[in-house]
């Protein structure tokens, strides 16, 4: 049975938009998780020359099903090249080689800022997160970075507690006042819609929806008060292709378990 | 170091050379995580012990939860495409065992850390941290100004484990060994490391060629010990699989306290095991 094209959740929708976002040819510094997913729906759509690099060392990898790690043994056997950690960061992502990072996100600010460390206090966390991995430098180095995550007034917060990666600061001059040299955060996909930093303020402002959500839904799952642009636009659906080729990747993964 | 590996049992490595307040590093970054290794050090009941690792995934999990951290080294603790760390977790919120104190780095940064480590310099530099609150929380990261361009960089100490804790797929009779596919930071935490431990799939006569093989020859490690499926539930590229339920598996062992009691009991005090 074919799926229905009116027939999806909001999970399928965000991680559809995220794929969309990664252009053919470009190469992509993937997590693991929602990323990994989306990257590997572009590949099998309309980016076939999709590079994903993963912090383990393997380069253009073309995995067979999704791995559950970044380390999963298929990435290394089907790179087009296997180095080492100091690698991947010192030669490939610090001197700007790749184009696009995906970052996910516990909490996040009005500028893109994110937090994967804590939430509360540093040394008296009420959780304490897994940290840093990769983000910081993912952050600073891509050409551009790609967030995504679920919308949330938890998660959407005017303060970050921690900031673990930078976005835009404070402000629209920060990235170049701290000699950041990647161009920071150009979209935060999430199940409700499509946040981009705006041009003269950095701010992130509410610029697509999904099928089906209000901008006010999404101003309301924002603990700030949200910028939305004057014109909304509204995400096309998931095509049936994006939809099979999506499923079947999860439920390749599941198999594999 | 100079001399010989000695091809030894591993019970016999980890008593000789892992001491209670040591700096211990076992690194392999998804694949070949030294597991066996990480169990004997629980089963000999080592203390105080400052965990350097860049993903204190499932491994240190164990270990912390078995009472033998004191400090831990670290860029990312989580149990990969899993979830929390509980054991980690409930030792930072609440200093269940024992109280344990953090050192937390970038992946970026530990990474150059052990560059630093192997290359025997002070500290290694890079371009990293910049505009995070992880510098005011972490004092060995600090700024630095490049002497040829005035950029400011971010210098990072060397790390220089008192032992480091690596699984490979085979060594020789010799004791020179091999490991190819993902290999992290494993040759860099060797060489900076002041003692060696690695555990290995088998032994064979003849280290014939790999693709993207690396070999860490026989003089830079003091002991080697045969331990099949020694990196299990992890993987061993062209020996086993990632045991991926393992890792599922763990995320409700390691929630609970005394599951987590019971698995250590069962698994590893009273039996050989690395099986969930």
């Amino acid at each position: 049975m074919s799926p229905s094209t009116t027939d999806w959740t909001a999970d399928e929708m965000m991680t559809v938009a995220a794929s969309r976002a990664l252009r053919d040819g470009s190469a992509c510094f993937v997590g693991i998780g929602l990323p990994s997913t989306a990257a590997n729906v572009a590949r099998r759509t309309h980016a076939p020359d999709l590079v994903l690099v993963y912090e383990s060392g393997a380069i253009g990898s073309k995995p067979p099903s999704l791995p559950l790690s970044i380390g999963d043994g298929m990435l290394a056997t089907t790179a087009d090249a296997v180095v080492s950690v100091p690698e991947i960061f010192n030669y490939w992502l610090q001197p700007g080689r790749i184009d696009v990072g995906f970052l996910g996100a516990a909490q996040i600010d009005r500028y893109a800022n994110i937090n994967t460390t804590v939430i509360g206090d540093y040394d008296h966390p009420k959780v304490r997160l897994p940290g840093a991995g990769g983000a910081p430098e993912i952050a600073a180095s891509c050409r551009e970075v790609i967030v995504v995550v679920r919308h949330s007034k938890r998660t959407f917060v005017e303060r970050v507690d921690f900031i673990t990666s930078v976005g835009f600061g404070s402000g629209p001059e920060d990235r170049e006042r701290l000699g950041l040299r990647g161009g920071g955060p150009s979209m935060v996909i999430t199940d409700l819609g499509v946040l981009e930093p705006d041009p003269d303020t950095a701010e992130l402002t509410l610029v697509r929806v999904h099928p089906g959500v209000e901008p006010d839904e999404v101003r309301q799952a924002t603990g700030w008060d949200l910028a939305v642009a004057d014109q909304v636009a509204v995400t096309a659906a998931p095509s049936e292709r994006e939809l099979e080729v999506l499923r079947d990747l999860e439920r390749s993964s599941a198999g594999a378990s | 170091m100079a001399g010989m590996a000695e091809i030894v049992s591993l019970q016999e490595a980890v008593a000789q050379l892992v001491h209670d307040g040591d700096v211990v590093a076992m690194e392999g970054f998804t694949h070949l995580i030294p597991f066996a290794a990480g169990h004997e050090v629980i089963r000999q009941q080592r203390r105080d012990l400052t965990l350097v690792r860049m993903t204190p995934d499932v491994i240190y999990d164990q270990l912390i939860g078995a009472g033998c951290a004191r400090k831990l080294v670290f860029s990312w603790g989580g149990n990969p495409g899993v979830g929390s760390l509980h054991r980690f977790r409930d030792a930072i919120q609440n200093d269940w065992p024992a109280p344990v104190e953090i050192e937390e780095h970038s992946h970026a940064g530990m990474a150059n850390r052990y560059v630093a480590g192997a290359s025997g310099l002070p500290f290694g530099v890079l371009r990293g941290y910049v505009g995070t609150d992880l510098p005011a929380h972490t004092a060995t990261i600090k700024s630095i100004t490049c002497p040829f361009t005035g950029e400011e960089l971010t210098a990072v100490p060397a790390l220089n484990p008192d032992v480091s804790v690596i699984h490979a797929q085979r060594a020789d009779r010799r004791g020179n060994v091999q490991m190819w596919g993902l290999t992290g930071v494993q040759k860099e935490v060797v060489l900076g490391a002041r003692r060696a431990i690695v555990t290995v799939e088998e032994i064979v006569d003849e280290l014939d060629a790999r693709p993207g093989a690396i070999v860490l020859p026989t003089w830079t490690i003091d002991a080697v010990a045969v331990v099949p499926k020694g990196a299990h539930p992890s993987y061993a590229q062209d020996y086993y699989e990632r045991d991926n339920d393992y890792y599922r598996s763990w995320d409700a062992i390691s929630r609970d306290r005394d599951a987590f009691l019971q698995w250590l009991e069962r698994e590893i005090l009273n039996g050989a095991g690395s099986t969930a």
